[in-house]
């Protein structure tokens, strides 16, 4: 008997809050698309080219303090510049799920910022994932497939991330004189993760002719994106059977081989069910994959097209809980409910970040922005209920919450107000049964009913 | 409190040789214990940040040697710990000296991966769990070495295998079933809400599985190795979040190998967990030092709490890459290519320094700067692998280790 609201906020937003008014079903939903992006506003990302620099200049003044001792200050200064802004980085990208008034929204952020799977290689330039997501991805999400795929494929971070600095065409007057070749990561993941998806009708071939003509794109924390034609294969390269380029080396054929791959209509289907996966069901339905992938198709890769679909079918509006929590989903949603003041987030310190952020993150198998491979993280409810992710949970929920708050909350009142009309009768009891406020507390965020959706 | 702590000592020490018992562990299975697929036990760890495998196994019969670093070596005393008259142990791994002259360690000199693209920690990592065959990362293969030789072999189950601690272990990750387990993670409990707790996952078969074993991974911790200091239990009361510290404390190397014994003595057979800092690049006489009492103490952890089992251990320690033959301007040295494996276990065939050794003369260097590799790294974990769980050649060659040739057994087991 669970109503709209309780699916708007918690199959597709992050939980209830005590501060808002949850949407009332998937006309609300959209509509916070539309709306002006007031998360983004409130807790800004340092721009790419902002942080980037911070990088460069740690690694410089790092260099320099090598051999002049008189440089020590420089490092420190440049140092502690660059940890205050990846903090500021970290705790803003948490606040926009966590404050944002557009549920849904944050969590189709989360969910493509997972489709295009980045990371940092290096400890510096950590939190450079916020730059590209608040580059590439957020600006995108109530848009089109085409402009977010451009935009993701064509960002520093996912440059570096998928070793296209290394990649030069073999043929190039570059490759010729330093006798360097291709790399294939990019051009596979763009096919086989972004787009056609890994049973995509494409071939090593086309994973090969796409490399060589992603070559001559550069870009890294040194400079921002260029093409550099010198490193371009020379010829004309045939993906899917359409050739490209030919001419005189261009990102605008890049451009142009991105703009089909996006309208192809595997990556219709991979794309649709990819989200009907993570919003509905492990093995969501034949009918409502069918009905998203044709609003897909019929719209050019539309994404307002394709949530509406998502969500006017009636799959949206059942079987609760078919789904767990990810990690991050689970602890933006706790502190959401916990109403957690806004200074006291973004106030926090190194060390209580690391206790009750990102070392629990990573307790519960999701260490914050550090996915294993480009494949980004799994969707099955088995992976995010082994014992060690599971154990992570009861822990933050059992200790985090007095942390974040200095008043007592009643359990009894929490259970209504975090989880609205899904309280099974066993947690209802529990939170009243518990031996102190806080416990109650922690039973309550510890229930499958709190961490399913 | 000497009591206290001698007897609780007791009682876990007797629990472990006894395999299992009901007052130690109500909720663990014992019957089990036999299922598994094969009784030989395999621990590997894996070095982050890149070991410097010329300081460790010192090449102080190679004239070029003490030149290359005058500042690291100053002081140290050179020939204390000969293994071999070619080779000598650094002063700060002398613990490790009885399990040498037991014949239960050895190393492989001049090892590497694949990787020789650009020396970066993370792609590094990533080619050495991974196993793959390239010397750049492998895009086509997403899962790791160790996992796929789990997926060879029949009657595998969830707890045959066990990754530790709260590094992410892309080495085990893939299809095979692995469970993981960080020694940090706290579930005390009180007993009123952990039967609330039962209670509410009653109905959900998914959590309701996953909290006992939960339960029973952090009970059997407590066991093992949540004794403080004083001999005292932890408070049953403390919820405490841990700090970064306090947590990479109660994941320390040395508690990472008393949990991993512990698994090893039940249902597990393969094990692995990371040990980190081993990125020397300034002052490295004092910061291998570190890095060196966390392997010393994981490795005698391991065979003490393994007691009569360590007999059937192999220990593989890998790194995803050496460090650079001359020392820089910081007293420490930079990444590098060829590197150190370092093994441990009552199942290797005795003391020896393995591999082929390149020499340190310019022309003998790697880009002019690293040891020259001898031997792929994965040639040895695949001949462990043959002769410990009789995997093919021909499965170890592609599906396990792509465009891997073994070359000759070096006959690291006994």
């Amino acid at each position: 008997m669970n109503n709209k609201s309780t699916y708007s906020a918690i199959r597709f937003g992050l939980g209830f809050s005590p501060n808002e008014t949850p949407p009332s079903g998937a006309d609300a939903l959209l509509a916070q698309l539309t709306n002006v992006d007031l998360a983004a506003n409130s807790f800004p990302i340092t721009q790419f080219r902002d942080r980037a620099k911070l990088s460069v200049t740690y690694d410089k003044t790092n260099r320099a303090r090598k051999t002049d001792k008189t440089k020590e200050p420089n490092f420190l200064a440049a140092k502690e510049t660059l940890n205050q802004t990846k903090r500021a980085d970290l705790l803003n990208s948490m606040a926009q799920p966590i404050y944002g008034p557009h549920g849904f929204r944050e969590r189709l952020v989360m969910f493509w910022t997972d489709h295009f799977t980045t990371r940092a290689k290096r400890t510096v330039n950590e939190g450079l994932v916020s730059s590209f997501v608040a580059e590439a991805i957020r600006p995108y999400v109530a848009g089109n497939f085409t402009d977010m795929l451009l935009a993701s494929t064509l960002h520093p971070v996912m440059l570096v991330y998928l070793d296209q600095n290394a990649s030069v065409g073999p043929n190039s007057d570059f490759g010729i004189s330093k006798s360097r070749g291709l790399n294939e990561n990019l051009a596979r993941e763009v096919l086989e993760l972004h787009t056609l998806g890994v049973a995509g009708a494409y071939s090593q071939n086309d994973v090969r002719q796409l490399a060589e003509l992603l070559t001559g794109l550069i870009g890294n924390v040194q400079r921002e994106l260029k093409f550099v034609p010198s490193r371009a294969e020379p010829g004309s390269e045939t993906i899917l059977g359409t050739e490209y380029g030919g001419g005189l080396p261009s990102i605008d054929d890049i451009k142009l081989v991105l703009r089909d791959l996006a309208q192809h209509p595997n990556t219709a289907k991979h794309i649709t069910k990819k989200l009907a996966v993570h919003f509905i069901s492990d093995e969501p339905g034949d009918d409502i994959l069918e009905k998203m992938s044709s609003a897909y198709t019929k719209s050019n890769g539309d994404f307002m097209a394709v949530y509406a679909a998502m969500l006017s079918h009636d799959d949206a509006w059942n079987n609760f809980g078919a789904k767990i929590k990810r990690p991050d989903e689970y602890l933006f949603s706790a502190i959401r409910a916990l109403g957690v003041r806004q200074g006291t987030l973004l106030g926090m310190n190194k060390t209580n970040v690391s206790r009750l952020l990102l070392g629990p993150l990573a307790l519960m198998d999701q260490p914050f922005q550090q996915p294993s491979g480009p494949d980004g993280w799994p969707e099955d409810a088995q992976a995010w209920t082994s014992p060690q992710s599971l154990a992570g949970r009861i822990q933050w929920a059992m200790a985090a919450p007095r942390a974040f708050r200095r008043s007592n909350i009643d359990p009894r009142e929490f259970v209504k107000s975090a989880l609205g009309d899904i309280a099974s009768d066993n947690l209802r009891f529990a939170a009243k049964a518990a031996e102190s406020r806080w416990e109650g507390i922690g039973l309550i965020l510890a229930s499958p009913d709190f961490n399913r959706r | 409190m000497e009591n206290k702590f001698n007897r609780r000592k007791f009682l876990t020490r007797s629990a472990s040789i006894l395999g299992c018992s009901a007052a130690a562990f109500p909720l663990v299975s014992c019957i089990t214990t036999a299922s598994a697929p094969w009784d030989n036990r395999l621990v590997i760890i894996v070095l982050r940040g890149g070991m410097d495998g010329l300081d460790v196994v010192r090449p102080i019969g190679d004239k070029n040697y003490k030149n290359l670093r005058p500042g690291i070596l100053a002081g140290s005393n050179l020939t204390k710990y000969g293994l071999d008259g070619f080779y000598a142990l650094n002063p700060a791994f002398s613990a490790l000296i009885p399990m040498w002259k037991a014949g239960e360690l050895a190393f492989a000199q001049a090892v590497s991966t694949p990787y020789r693209s650009k020396r970066s920690h993370f792609d590094g990592q990533d080619i050495l769990e991974a196993g793959t065959g390239l010397d750049v990362p492998d895009g086509r293969i997403k899962d790791g070495w160790l996992n796929r030789v789990l997926q060879t072999v029949p009657g595998v189950h969830a707890k045959t295998a066990f990754a530790v601690g709260r590094d992410q272990l892309q080495i085990l990750s893939g299809d095979a079933p692995v469970l993981n387990w960080a020694p940090s993670t706290r579930l005390d409990i009180s007993p009123a809400s952990r039967s609330l707790l039962e209670l509410i996952y009653h109905d959900d078969p998914l959590f309701q599985m996953a909290s006992t074993e939960a339960m029973n991974l952090a009970q059997t911790l407590d066991a093992n190795a949540m004794i403080d200091e004083n001999g005292e239990l932890p408070s049953q009361m403390s919820m405490e979040m841990m700090t970064d510290k306090a947590a990479s404390k109660a994941d320390a190397p040395r508690q990472l190998a008393s949990f991993t014994a512990a698994r090893l003595q039940e249902e597990s057979r393969i094990a692995s967990f990371s040990i980190g800092g081993w990125d020397t690049h300034n002052n490295q006489s004092r910061a291998l030092k570190r890095g060196a009492g966390q392997l010393q103490s994981a490795l005698l952890t391991l065979k003490k709490d393994l007691g009569p089992i360590w007999e059937k251990t192999t220990v593989l320690a890998m790194t995803e890459f050496g460090r650079s033959v001359r020392e820089n301007g910081t007293g420490g040295t930079d990444h590098g290519t060829g590197g150190l494996m370092i093994m441990a276990g009552g199942a290797l065939s005795g003391a020896k320094v393995h591999g082929k050794w390149p020499g340190l003369r310019d022309r003998d260097l790697y880009g002019g700067r690293d040891l020259m590799p001898a031997t792929d790294v994965r040639s040895y974990a695949a001949w462990a692998m043959h002769n410990l769980y009789g995997i093919e050649k021909s499965l170890l060659e592609s599906t396990i280790f792509p465009d891997l040739d073994m070359g000759r057994d070096p006959r690291i087991l006994a």
